[in-house]
């Protein structure tokens, strides 16, 4: 957008008042701030030792898992849509034909560098089946970056790690398969 | 000239052109969709996609008479005076009601479907279709049926165009494929014990406008939008079909025919469309290597050089050696060819041209499409032909160049080979290559180990068909130039690079330089200037 842009709707500065010349009038307002978070409760954690509350799960973005189908195979159908939203480029599949009758296509290899994702949830976003979603897990850690290059075994076990405390999020929004 | 009204706008057409609505509309800019209709195919008008609104202009008083109802466009024939309406609310809602019936049973499962991203239902529900479904039909998966080696059905996918049973008939002559049952259980089948296993099979996976026939060496592979395209010939025979090479991050995925009515129309077979493989082959060479000398208990080994220092001790070793012997091979481009005759001849002034060994099959295929699968399996004998006569009238061969070498007469030879051999055995038996075992110098320029590789002092790498730019010149001595593809695998210079620098030239290698030199000759005048995408005849001054 261009300064010259018709959209654009240039408001004057208003000129001070006698309260804003004055200066005492707003220097109270800010020392009553600073007054009221002295007496407040506090909102900042010890983390570690103390885990931080999160608000809503369903709409936090943390670290990935990929859901499994009720017969507990991987519910992804390596439709690379995810992959393709990506900013990042962190998501690699390898795709072949699914060892099973009722499904046509899965993801042979998956792999997400959890180092050089950028928790934007675009992936979650786009999946068509509700296959690879964001998890309200916060502290990500490893000792290597090869260890935080995570594959589909490792999302697969954070699925079964955090889905009784998150269930899958597809069937609040009215799931697909 | 006939005139044809598009739209209210006014096109002039050719006398004696046989051209239907669709092609006329495309003239004047207005695109009606189809799925049915192929230039290459007969017109059967069954998808009902092309639905317009035609009319006539009256000559003498100018008076428009539309017709009542909607009518094909693939199979109106324009003629002077034709008025063709392609956008008023009747051919509108035409089209969406053609998209609402075509996607009733069509299985919406799109995000594993090869051809989503190219597909013709979904670019045309886009532009044509409309936003709600009316039927609470949810169809989600497809049946699959192996109709032959290379091609997969997806039966519930299909929306019966039938343009590939057609081509099985019409092209390939085979007639492998049929319809099955009627109305709306008709289905897409091969007679039983038949499959469809003809050399032009591929091409059915082309014109399928929807994700029905999918090609097995590329399904789920990739999906279409990683692939970038770039316009190329193909390397498996003397006919240099136009193809578009499809690729990412310097692997190739798959390769497409590229419309040119002068060399292939729009077919390719499959023995080119296959023919990529061996770029990716790990038994390639990579490394350019000059033999050790022999030691006592030591294998046979080759020190790797490095290019930059390569192009100077080649050269030396050559001048050391004496009389040299140079085969240029057919699968070399145009430009290639003349640098590599040009380093030869500035190493000694008498050096042996001869072209390479030209591998060639039983005898041309022809199918009753007209379509024809050379004999010779190389790209371009005519241009190197042409190139090697430029500094030797009297045009060698390979059987020349190996009695050449066998009577004595050099000292040192250099063959460029670059065939694509992988898993068919090496181009050269063990016989022939010891012809050049007694060379005090030998270079030895190809893709894969060879007989002839085991015995050079320097063994030099070659690059694959996708690597090059240039241009080759097929056997109706049509040259098309060509943009390199991939890069070639690392450690690997395209061989008109080390041409390029052999000679003493600056900068990047480019071919169009070297294009222009060659087109001071007179046997080369067609090269001069931009060569179009469907390429340029070389006799054009001669016939002239």
């Amino acid at each position: 957008m261009k300064p010259s842009d018709p959209g654009i709707t240039w408001l004057e500065e208003k000129p001070l008042g006698l309260a804003e010349r004055l200066y005492l009038p707003l220097f109270i307002q800010g020392l009553t701030t600073t007054a009221r978070h002295m007496v407040s409760p506090k909102v900042t954690v010890s983390f570690p030792e103390q885990r931080p509350q999160v608000g809503n799960p369903l709409i936090y973005r943390g670290v990935h898992r990929l859901n499994r189908d009720p017969e507990g195979r991987v519910k992804c159908v390596a439709c690379f849509l995810c992959a393709t939203a990506c900013p990042a480029h962190c998501i690699d599949i390898v795709a072949s034909n699914s060892p099973w009758p009722d499904r046509e296509k899965y993801p042979e290899s998956f792999q997400i560098d959890e180092l050089r994702c950028i928790f934007c949830g675009m992936c979650e976003e786009a999946c068509p089946v509700d296959a690879i979603e964001l998890t309200s897990l916060l502290d990500l850690t490893g000792k290597s970056r090869e260890e935080m290059i995570f594959d589909k075994e490792k999302l697969l076990s954070v699925y079964d790690m955090t889905k009784d405390a998150e269930p899958m999020k597809s069937a609040t929004l009215g799931g697909t398969l | 000239m006939p005139v044809v009204i598009v739209d209210g706008q006014e096109i002039e057409i050719g006398a004696d052109e046989r051209l239907n609505c669709i092609e006329a509309a495309r003239r004047a800019g207005a695109e009606i969709p189809h799925y049915c209709w192929h230039p290459g195919l007969s017109v059967v008008a069954s998808c009902r996609m092309c639905l317009i609104e035609t009319g006539q202009r009256d000559a003498a008083s100018g008076k428009i008479t539309m017709m009542p109802k909607l009518v094909p466009g693939c199979q109106t024939p324009v003629k002077d005076g034709t008025v063709i309406v392609t956008k008023s609310d009747l051919v509108t809602s035409s089209r969406a009601r053609v998209e609402e019936a075509l996607l009733i049973d069509h299985p919406i499962d799109c995000p594993i479907c090869d051809k989503a991203g190219e597909c013709l239902l979904q670019d045309y529900h886009f532009q044509h279709g409309q936003a709600e479904r009316r039927a609470d039909l949810h169809p989600f998966t497809s049946r699959k049926r192996d109709v032959g080696p290379t091609v997969t059905l997806f039966v519930d996918r299909c929306i019966m165009c039938t343009r590939c049973v057609r081509f099985t008939r019409e092209v390939a002559g085979t007639a492998e494929l049929m319809v099955t049952s009627r109305g709306a259980k008709e289905e897409i089948d091969v007679f039983p014990g038949f499959p469809l296993d003809n050399k032009l099979a591929g091409n059915v996976v082309d014109l399928c406008p929807v994700g029905a026939l999918g090609d097995k060496d590329f399904l789920y592979q990739q999906r279409v939008w990683f692939l970038k395209r770039e316009a190329n010939v193909c390397g498996g025979c003397s006919a240099g079909c136009s193809i578009y090479t499809e690729h990412n991050q310097d692997t190739v995925y798959r390769l497409k025919p590229r419309e040119n009515p002068h060399v292939n129309t729009w077919w390719i077979c499959d023995e080119g469309r296959y023919g990529w493989h061996h770029l990716h082959d790990p038994a390639r060479l990579v490394e350019a290597g000059r033999r050790r000398p022999a030691e006592r208990g030591r294998p046979t080994e080759y020190e790797t050089v490095e290019w930059a220092d390569l192009v100077v001790r080649l050269r030396d070793d050559l001048t050391r050696a004496g009389r040299l012997a140079v085969a240029v091979s057919p699968m070399l481009t145009v430009e290639e060819a003349w640098m590599l005759c040009a380093v030869a001849r500035s190493i000694d002034p008498q050096a042996y041209l001869a072209v390479g060994h030209l591998p060639t099959a039983d005898s041309d295929e022809t199918f009753p499409g007209g379509f024809t699968i050379r004999a010779e399996k190389c790209p371009n004998r005519r241009g190197v032909e042409a190139v090697v006569a430029l500094f030797d009238p009297a045009v060698h061969g390979w059987s020349d160049l190996l009695a050449h070498v066998g009577g004595g007469n050099a000292d040192a030879a250099w063959i460029t080979a670059g065939y694509p051999t992988s898993g068919r055995g090496p181009w050269i038996d063990t016989d022939t290559a010891a012809t050049f075992a007694n060379l005090s110098c030998l270079v030895v320029q190809d893709m894969f180990d060879s007989p002839l590789s085991q015995l050079a002092s320097w063994r030099l790498p070659a690059a694959g068909f996708a690597e090059r730019a240039g241009t080759w010149v097929n056997v109706a001595h049509r040259a098309q130039a060509f943009e390199q593809a991939i890069r070639p695998p690392a450690g690997v210079w395209p061989e008109g690079r080390l041409f390029w620098n052999m000679l003493g030239r600056r900068g990047l290698y480019d071919p169009s330089a070297v294009r222009r030199q060659l087109a001071e000759s007179a046997s080369l005048a067609a090269l001069a200037g931009e060569i179009p995408a469907h390429g340029v005849d070389l006799r054009i001054h001669q016939l002239a």
